[in-house]
């Protein structure tokens, strides 16, 4: 019987499968940051052992750097001693840093796959559940805990349990102003925040062949919101085109044998999965969520559902919910009103989301109710920006270009949303008080908060192009 | 660091029915800055326990003196959204062993066992039970015994077995963690190196 691209690459790390425990997998790239990092070094002096395999290791600065004067010392102390710790683990360790100020710089998941340490049948691990989004090259990527941190920097594997493989096709044609975003938030609201759980996903489909690398990561990125350990897309020729030139690929000899070893990963016509599950592109509206988990999204031309569309137990979550967001069920969300609009995150902070936005905006002003956030994902994609005039479009349209980090997503920097106001976020979880205490989310696509943005309203796309 | 052992254990719970709790609820990111695993509890549930002035909310139920124990029984799919471990170490640090709920996000089950905390999985139907018998009587008393992989409710006697990884079993039942299990294969991983196919 055929294999599935995951047990190809799967089968492919398995350093030891002893009978009545888990896998011992191999990890060929392990990302850390500041945050879940600290507790996993101090592990290694208490055992008083070395990081196993320093060169497989990148780190990054990300969730805690403000998004402004990066080249000033970071105001807030707390921050900043995790920031300076991570710095004094990589020296005293022998790990590779991209802190503060260095060009390569930026959110963890945006920079591995720029700078083409993120490749097809690799396996790659961080602290950070959003890990998944490497799958988009056709390899395994989750993320793990911090005691799981420690291990890989003292093994450079895992102990792992093979989960459940799960395919998700998606085939047709999209329609205007629907992207990667509303696909993934479609998907969720299908299938629930917990629909993944135990499965590790393939996504496939002509509908997925067709989205481009940027696309594909926002995919795989929101793996996590259903529950699943990752999402992972069979590389094929863009996925070779993107990757082709960037800083560490493969070169010469070595891009011919690791192309060849990449175009065999795929899934087998007779591979069995665990569960499959279809949708079609034409039933994607653009997305909007109205709760407090991603599964908790809508068409943008629906109404928030009837509470009586939800069993007994159920319905005492939903209602606090709701209430949570200050809204009422059978609600419609197009004009709801919105304060802040944040483009960023590893979901949506791509160069491709930044052109995305600037060619809608560009001549368009925001509107006076609306604060509005820019935060690329990467020294890298802000130098871009600027190169192609980005920043200038931005500028004129009323929205703040700033620093690239993980910002407002999570806030654990200085970006907040202030309590009771409404943002409409492009990034990955609108979980109560994710973007600081009491702020309240919307998440949506890049087109759709710019549109929002412009007409200071919950707004359909659609009708702006 | 090697994981606490873990204990048999009868305690009354703390009912907690809401669903899909994520990880930002347990430890909200702004608690997320310390380097050491110590002293999370106090923030544990920090924006339903306490309001912006930081006052208890009386209608929490970890605020309402009339719940305690160290179980934590809660709606399905807890521990979703970030892999933030802090989640488990401020379960833990607050004391609770045990976590109740009818579905587990992966990260989050993976987490707690790492910390000598055990997530039990149990039907829709058992949990509903437990909910029922803690708000008839707040005293109403859960034995959980690993080794025979046996959850009972004192009150009804019902009694239902549970699903464990016998690997991680034996780490909780002798306080060994994975770090040393790899390390015992560490000429397998050497081995390993030297076959790698990926480029």
């Amino acid at each position: 019987m055929g294999k599935t691209l995951f047990d190809k690459i799967w089968d492919n790390h398995v350093v030891s499968n002893r009978e009545g425990f888990p896998d011992i997998l191999y990890i060929d790239t392990h990302f850390i940051h500041e945050v879940t990092s600290p507790q996993a070094f101090n592990g290694l002096r208490e055992r008083n052992i070395p990081v196993f395999r320093p060169k497989q290791t990148v780190a990054t600065a990300d969730h805690n750097v403000p998004t402004i004067n990066q080249h000033l010392p970071i105001q807030e102390e707390l921050s900043r001693v995790q920031v300076d710790m991570l710095t004094k683990n990589c020296d005293e360790f022998g790990i590779e840093l991209y802190g503060l100020g260095h060009p390569f710089q930026g959110i963890v998941h945006v920079i591995g796959p720029e700078l083409g340490i993120t490749r097809p049948g690799g396996t790659y691990v961080c602290g950070d559940s959003h890990t998944s989004t490497h799958g988009a090259f056709g390899s395994i990527a989750f993320g793990i805990g911090t005691s799981q941190v420690e291990q890989v920097l003292a093994t450079q594997c895992l102990l792992q349990q093979k989960p459940k493989r799960m395919k998700i096709e998606v085939n047709g044609e999209l329609q205007k102003g629907v992207g990667a975003k509303d696909i993934i938030l479609y998907i969720i609201s299908q299938i629930s925040a917990a629909g993944g759980t135990g499965y590790f996903v393939e996504y496939a489909g002509d509908t997925i062949r067709s989205l481009s690398m940027e696309g594909r990561m926002t995919i795989c990125n929101m793996s996590i919101e259903m529950g699943a350990r990752g999402g992972l897309i069979a590389p094929d020729q863009t996925t070779f085109d993107y990757i082709k030139g960037r800083k560490f690929a493969p070169q010469g000899e070595e891009w011919d044998k690791a192309l060849a070893y990449w175009e065999t990963l795929y899934s087998d016509d007779d591979a069995e999965f665990d569960k499959i599950l279809n949708f079609k592109a034409e039933d994607i509206e653009p997305m909007i969520t109205y709760g407090t988990n991603p599964g908790m999204g809508i068409g943008i031309s629906q109404n928030i559902p009837d509470r009586n569309e939800f069993d007994k137990q159920e319905q005492q979550s939903y209602l606090k919910s709701l209430d949570y967001m200050g809204l009422k069920d059978n609600e419609a969300m197009l004009g709801h009103h919105v304060d802040y609009v944040f483009i960023g995150s590893c979901t949506n902070s791509r160069i491709e989301d930044l052109r995305q936005v600037a060619n809608f905006v560009k001549g368009k002003r925001k509107a006076d109710n609306v604060t509005a956030w820019i935060v690329p994902g990467s020294k890298q994609v802000e130098q871009q920006a600027k190169e192609e005039g980005l920043d200038k479009i931005f500028v004129e349209a009323g929205f703040a270009l700033r620093e690239p980090g993980c910002s407002a997503c999570l806030g654990m920097n200085e970006d907040k949303i202030p309590a009771g106001k409404y943002c409409i976020s492009t990034s990955n979880r609108n979980f109560e008080g994710r973007q600081g205490p009491n702020s309240r989310t919307f998440l949506a696509s890049p087109l759709m908060a710019a549109a929002a943005a412009v007409t200071g309203k919950v707004t359909d796309i659609r009708e702006m192009i | 660091m090697a994981t606490k052992i873990f204990k048999n254990i009868e305690s009354s719970a703390v009912p907690l029915p809401t669903e899909n709790i994520d990880t930002d609820q347990i430890i909200p990111a702004r608690f997320l800055k310390a380097t050491t695993r110590e002293g999370f509890g106090e923030n544990l549930f920090r924006d339903w326990r306490y309001d912006s002035e930081n006052n208890p909310r009386a209608e929490f139920v970890l605020n309402d003196d009339t719940y305690s124990g160290n179980i934590l029984v809660a709606g399905k799919n807890f521990g979703c959204g970030s892999s933030r471990e802090h989640a488990a170490w401020a379960l833990g640090d607050y004391g609770f062993d045990v976590i109740i709920s009818s579905f587990f996000a992966d990260i989050f089950k993976g987490n707690a066992l790492n910390n000598g905390i055990l997530p039990i999985q149990v039907s829709e139907e058992f949990l509903q039970s437990i909910f029922t018998e803690i708000y008839k009587d707040s005293d109403a008393s859960i034995k959980v015994d690993l080794e025979a992989q046996e959850i009972t409710l004192i009150p009804t006697g019902e009694t239902a077995k549970f699903e464990i990884n016998p690997y991680k079993k034996a780490c909780l039942l002798n306080g060994y963690d994975d770090i040393d299990f790899i390390l015992s294969n560490k000429d397998k991983i050497e081995e390993y190196e030297l076959r790698r196919q990926y480029v």
